[in-house]
């Protein structure tokens, strides 16, 4: 009995799901529904297209997960994606210095759509911030500026499109709106941390939170002594609430300045790219919670108490 | 900026600072005597060469349990191990010399644990995980560090008489048989030890430097194996203190820092030492000549 009823159970799953394409190319009236085919320069440029788009675009990123854009160089097969490509996204602000030549050499003629433009850009070390993307005012922007490229490009699904737009920006406001109200439940006094990223500028100015660089600190070096001594010091002056440098270097160093300036070690934040598929960052949105809560987590003073 | 801020204050305001000079005590109180004995039995480059061994056990240990203190130092001393081991049956077995075998061994080593920390992909820094730094002992890497050095100076008592006899008289562990191939094996093992504690602690394979330089240079100012151990212990301490100030101070790397303090009591030795520096024998030349 039991086996009969799952069974007839997954012929049903079956048939519903071998239904479903021919429903949705139903939907669309057209008989020959084009396939966009996208190429972003970098993970979470791609996630957005993948859900701005849905059905109506094949995403690939150039630069995959957990990579660095900064120091990306093309292969040739990425010159060959640019070249077949419907649509190329790139984020602007000067995040991807590569893409015009890259673009250029692959003699690419087609659309390409700046996803931060009409972005108001905050300043950086002389230059425009590039990474937008930490705000979801922000990603609205990114999501509306795709849309219009996508139904563009593709106008006999632009129903499609705007659907599944309109969704995904429902759902940025509400995750907007629950970040703003919890972080805003933290008194202002407990919300900085010590950070090494430079790419939370946008998320600083949209949500509260106070980023400090740890003075002299560099990337690929071991630290000296003096280093360490003025870090220590730093976090104790500034009273920050927790150390968020894991990336950098030894995870040993930084539990050692943790302890020593009595604060607590925060977890790993995302900036420039997702995390692999099956991970906790794995798209945008998805980065964007996560990145939430180890900042609430860092931030939220410790509940028990040092009871020595 | 008063003689009390120049080189107390730095350890009185930070935890870290008193650790790792703690550290760097320890470590130079087990590693002065035993660079001492590797210089007089002439195995001053076997250090070098176990420091590399260590690599692929570190580092197949961090990539089958992560970062762990134990696994990796456990991993490290047993590929050391191996590659004395192996290094010694070479030399047992054929007429190649255990210095050829070692290099041979060792090499390979090397290689296995470039590889092994290439594949895991350039997003952790692996080199930077499998050597601490001493700016950041933590309590486990001081208890090993302690520990090491407790169990080496107890060991070094009880066989202390055949291994210098042995300085003196190359070959006579060899006619001890049995026996004396333990001690010989009890020594390596307490080098590579030092060398596993040496790296928790200094962070690169520069580690070897802290035994190697204070014993090299102790040469040049003491005669007896005891005196030298002395001599290199306090060279060892005192490179510790100074390049943990100097790191603080002048902002360099603390272990770098350090290695370059030792070396540089090397040179200094070299050159005005009390027993057959450079300046010792010029000035008994001349008195030669006077004579």
């Amino acid at each position: 009995m039991h086996f009969n009823a799952s069974r007839r159970a997954s012929l049903q799953l079956l048939a519903m799901t071998a239904l479903q394409p021919a429903l949705a190319a139903a939907a669309a009236e057209p008989a020959v529904a084009p396939v966009l085919k996208v190429v972003a320069t970098f993970s979470i440029l791609a996630d957005m297209a993948r859900e701005v788009g849905g059905p109506a675009v094949e995403v690939s990123a150039l630069v995959g997960p957990n990579a660095d854009a900064h120091v990306y160089e093309p292969t040739p097969a990425d010159v060959r994606r640019v070249a077949r490509a419907d649509v190329v996204v790139t984020n602007g602000l000067r995040f991807e210095g590569w893409i015009d030549r890259l673009i250029a050499s692959s003699g690419y003629r087609g659309r390409v759509v700046v996803a931060s433009a009409g972005i108001v850009p905050l300043q950086l070390g002389g230059g425009a911030d590039p990474h937008a993307w930490q705000s979801l005012v922000n990603g609205q922007r990114y999501a509306q500026n795709l849309r219009d490229a996508l139904v563009a490009a593709a106008p006999q699904r632009s129903a499609e499109i705007n659907a599944q737009a309109a969704g995904y920006l429902a759902r940025m406001t509400t995750l907007d709106q629950d970040t703003r109200s919890r972080i805003a439940a933290l008194p202002e006094s407990r919300r900085r941390v010590i950070t090494s990223h430079d790419a939370f500028g946008y998320f600083a100015a949209a949500y509260g939170v106070r980023f400090i660089a740890p003075r002299g600190w560099t990337t690929g070096s071991e630290p000296s002594a003096e280093t360490v001594a003025r870090i220590v010091r730093q976090t104790r002056e500034t009273q920050a609430s927790a150390l968020l440098v894991e990336n950098i270097s030894d995870p040993r160093m930084i539990e050692r300045i943790a302890r020593e300036a009595r604060v607590k070690v925060g977890g790993e934040l995302y900036s420039d790219a997702l995390s692999p598929p099956g991970t906790a960052a794995d798209t945008y949105l998805r980065m964007f919670e996560h990145n939430v809560r180890t900042l609430l987590d860092a931030m939220t003073p410790a509940k028990i108490s040092d009871a020595r | 900026m008063t003689l009390h801020e120049l080189l107390i204050q730095p350890f009185v305001e930070f935890g870290f600072m008193r650790r790792a000079l703690v550290a760097c005590v320890a470590l130079g109180l087990s590693c002065g005597p035993i660079g001492t004995l590797l210089v007089l039995r002439r195995m001053s480059l076997v250090g070098d060469a176990i420091a590399h061994a260590l690599l692929p056990g570190a580092a197949l240990a961090f990539v089958m349990f992560g970062y762990s203190l134990w696994a990796m130092s456990v991993g490290g001393f047993v590929a050391a191990i191996a590659v004395a081991g192996l290094a010694g049956l070479v030399a047992r077995l054929t007429p190649q010399r255990e210095d050829a075998s070692f290099a041979a061994f060792y090499l390979i080593a090397l290689a296995g644990g470039v590889m092994i920390i290439s594949m895991r992909g350039s997003s952790v820094d692996l080199m930077r995980v499998l050597f601490g730094t001493v700016l950041a002992v933590d309590d486990a890497s001081l208890l090993l560090i302690a520990g090491i050095a407790s169990v080496s100076l107890l060991v070094l008592a009880v066989v202390y008489r055949p291994l210098v006899v042995e300085c003196f008289d190359p070959g006579f562990l060899r006619h001890l048989g049995h026996a004396g191939a333990w001690v010989h094996g009890l020594f390596l093992m307490l080098l590579v030890l030092n060398l596993v504690g040496g790296f928790q602690a200094l962070g690169t394979l520069m580690a070897v430097g802290l035994m190697m330089l204070p014993a090299t240079a102790a040469r040049f100012w003491a005669a007896e194996v005891w005196s030298l151990a002395a001599v290199a212990t306090l060279i060892a301490v005192l490179s510790g203190w100074g390049g943990l100030l100097l790191s603080y101070h002048a902002n360099l790397p603390s272990g770098p820092a350090i290695v370059m303090l030792a070396g540089s009591f090397y040179v200094l030795s070299l050159l005005v030492g009390s027993r057959d520096s450079l300046l010792a024998r010029q000035r008994s030349q001349r008195s030669h000549r006077k004579a």
